[in-house]
């Protein structure tokens, strides 16, 4: 696979900055001051025919964490949340202008293919949507189309792999043949992360992952993100505040189309700045 | 004798329509005391439907009095008819006793409402069941015209025989041949045509159907879908000569040119145009069943990186696989109960070829041969359609039900 940046950038990048991605759990940092940035948008508005449904953000996210975008219906989050692989690009009559660099380059460059881009940035939805194939197939899917495996036991070994990171391959290892639309709500969920982890991404977004989960199969999939952030720099939109609160480092919040606090989420569930925010978050509006 | 039957319906009409009125009318007046008195005491049927169970009781009663006059008069011998004067009396006359009798009833607890619904359900039923017994009476006509069929000549015969020549003597002193009635070839010539149908229409319609709905734009789709679907309303005989007259030229001189000798009438010719035919049942269904994958399949698929062609044919077509399935299966069989074309454009001869440059014979072909023309309708020769009809009958039923089947749970799968 086409890497759009050096490995070895990527490692420098890491390198300058360990103390930083130790201490980023504590430090208070305001939207701009992070140096492991995976991405920086700045003006970033997306339009939906005339309809202009963000209206300039400028963000951070950091690398190897978890961001999360919370915000009432229709604030624009989940819009955002498709600029970073381009899925709007999919969606007749949306258009996304403004600068979204991902490790330092323009993801919406011309030079840049999106097929790639979402190769290299994974993507969960709402609903659970397994393809209809087996466990393996649904898995092995994006090596497949990627080339990632030379031989049978390659893949068999990033099948694996896969469905382990996602928490999945105790539950599976012996059906791997049945169909992922049998399994229940909150594995297809987990298959679905593992086929993405599969083609080996360096960022999973996610969009109200656990909306369809009833509570146990939720905590095992913040469990299951908690483990991810250490390799994945993830960014999940979600309704639930305490989802939030339990899993993300930073948090931002939206509302209008409008980004109107960024920060850490301790501080940002503890002391908010803007009323807006404090209205939402405990309940007001919404 | 129009005339008269015109009358008396007119007649009929006429005092149905006074039953109504005057129902209605007395219902008004009988009732009047229970309205806006503030007793609290209610009545239990509108007027009008007061009206309408007087109506319905006195075109009931004149219905049977017709019917009964048109009974005695078809009955052959003494030709005693009644006149038509005392029809038409007797009616009027029984509408008017039925309609003062059913007055009396007109009361505040009378249920005329409850009579009149009960009316209106059994008369939606007894449509219903009109078409149910339609269907079962064909089926035991086939049944019971095929059993005397397979009295004369064995079914094992009949399911198994390759010779196929139904030709048997009209008269005991006419020389002829003995007939036989081996279905083979019949069977084998109707699986070919259909097999090139088949083989020109599932590509076709299957592009069609991904393109329609993966690929083009809505103006696009908005024209073409139309366009297609005319091909549907062509008539069958249309498509019949432009099989003979055309398809089948144009085969027998490409062969000739490479140094072949084919028939103008043959299996690619007439299965070819058949194709063409059946291209909207395929594309049109498949085009439903294909729209009917939930996008977030493919939003799935294009978050991984696939590209569209890989979304479509390794997520979208294996999604929609069984509904395509039961459209093809569909298609086959409005291909195998097809007439027109191949009677025009597939030949009569019974031949046992699995080659599609010769002529062959379709069961539909062989029906129509059996009974077209002067024909005893009791020797083996006549009866034989209805045993290939009843095979025919059999087949297609076979495929819908498994159509049907297969469609329903892919559509369960996603809800």
């Amino acid at each position: 696979m086409t890497q759009l940046l050096t490995s070895t950038n990527k490692v420098s990048y890491r390198a300058l900055t360990p103390e930083l991605e130790l201490m980023g759990q504590v430090n208070v940092t305001t939207e701009t001051e992070f140096d492991n940035a995976k991405f920086t948008c700045r003006d970033v508005r997306v339009h939906y025919g005339s309809l202009e449904a963000l209206h300039g953000i400028d963000m951070n996210i950091q690398d190897n964490g978890v961001t999360a975008l919370i915000g009432p219906s229709g604030c624009g989050k989940s819009s955002f949340l498709r600029v970073f692989n381009r899925m709007n690009d999919t969606i007749t009559g949306a258009r996304v202008s403004g600068e979204v660099l991902m490790d330092g380059q323009d993801i919406y460059s011309n030079d840049i293919d999106p097929v790639l881009l979402r190769a290299r940035v994974g993507m969960v939805f709402q609903k659970p949507n397994p393809f209809p194939k087996s466990i393996y197939d649904n898995v092995a899917y994006g090596p497949r189309i990627h080339g990632l495996a030379e031989t049978r036991v390659e893949l068999d070994g990033i099948v694996e792999t896969s469905l382990r990171k996602g928490g999945l391959w105790e539950e599976v290892k012996d059906r791997l043949d049945d169909p992922g639309t049998g399994l229940s709500g909150g594995q297809q969920q987990r298959l679905v992360i593992a086929r993405a982890i599969a083609v080996d991404p360096e960022v999973i977004l996610m969009d109200e992952p656990a909306s369809a989960l009833d509570p146990i199969a939720t905590a095992k999939l913040e469990v299951l993100i908690d483990e991810l952030k250490e390799n994945y720099c993830i960014v999940i939109v979600t309704h639930s505040m305490a989802q939030a609160a339990r899993i993300s480092q930073k948090t931002a919040f939206f509302h209008m189309g409008d980004l109107v606090e960024y920060g850490e989420t301790a501080k940002i569930f503890s002391n908010p700045e803007d009323k807006r925010t404090q209205d939402y978050i405990t309940g007001r509006t919404g | 004798m129009g005339n008269y039957t015109a009358s008396i319906i007119a007649l009929i009409a006429i005092v149905t329509a006074l039953a109504y009125f005057y129902g209605r009318r007395v219902a008004r007046k009988r009732l009047a005391v229970f309205t806006g008195n503030g007793t609290g005491k209610r009545f239990h049927s509108q007027p009008n439907y007061h009206g309408l169970f007087l109506g319905g009781s006195a075109a009931f009663t004149a219905l049977v009095i017709f019917a009964a006059g048109m009974f005695v008069n078809a009955q052959p011998g003494d030709g005693a008819a009644i006149p038509p004067h005392l029809v038409a009396m007797a009616i009027a006359l029984s509408a008017v006793a039925v309609t003062l009798m059913n007055t009396r009833l007109i009361r505040s607890d009378f249920r005329a409402r409850r009579y009149v619904e009960f009316f209106i359900n059994s008369a939606l039923l007894l449509c219903s069941v009109i078409a149910v017994l339609t269907t079962l009476g064909i089926v035991l006509s086939l049944l019971f015209e095929s059993l005397r069929f397979f009295e004369q000549v064995s079914i094992f015969e009949f399911l198994t025989g390759l010779q196929w020549s139904p030709q048997t003597a009209l008269r005991e002193d006419q020389a002829g041949q003995s007939g036989s009635f081996g279905a083979i070839p019949i069977f084998a010539g109707t699986f070919l045509v259909m097999a090139v149908a088949i083989f020109v229409a599932a590509p076709i319609g299957l592009m069609i159907a991904i393109y329609l709905s993966e690929y083009a734009t809505k103006r696009t789709r908005g024209i073409v879908k139309p366009a297609i679907e005319i091909l549907a309303g062509v008539p069958t005989v249309v498509y019949g000569f432009f099989a003979l007259l055309t398809v089948g030229p144009t085969v027998r001189a490409f062969a000739e040119s490479l140094g072949f000798a084919v028939p103008t009438q043959s299996a690619i010719a007439a299965g070819s145009v058949m194709g063409i035919m059946i291209i909207p049942f395929i594309s049109s269904l498949s085009d439903d069943v294909i729209n009917a994958v939930p996008q977030t399949l493919r939003d799935g698929s294009y978050a991984l990186g696939a590209t569209k062609s890989e979304t479509m044919t390794k997520v979208v077509f294996a999604g929609a696989l069984p509904g395509i399935i039961g459209a093809l299966l569909l298609a086959v069989s409005r291909a195998i109960g097809e007439t027109m074309i191949v009677v025009m454009a597939a030949g009569r001869a019974a031949n046992l070829t699995g080659n599609p440059f010769e002529a062959v014979t379709t069961v539909t072909v062989q029906i129509v041969a059996l009974l077209t023309g002067d024909q005893e309708f009791d020797s083996p020769k006549t009866l034989a359609a209805f045993a290939l009809g009843l095979v025919l009958f059999v087949i297609t039923l076979v495929l819908n039900v498994i159509a049907l089947l297969v469609v329903r749970k892919y559509r369960e799968r996603y809800e």
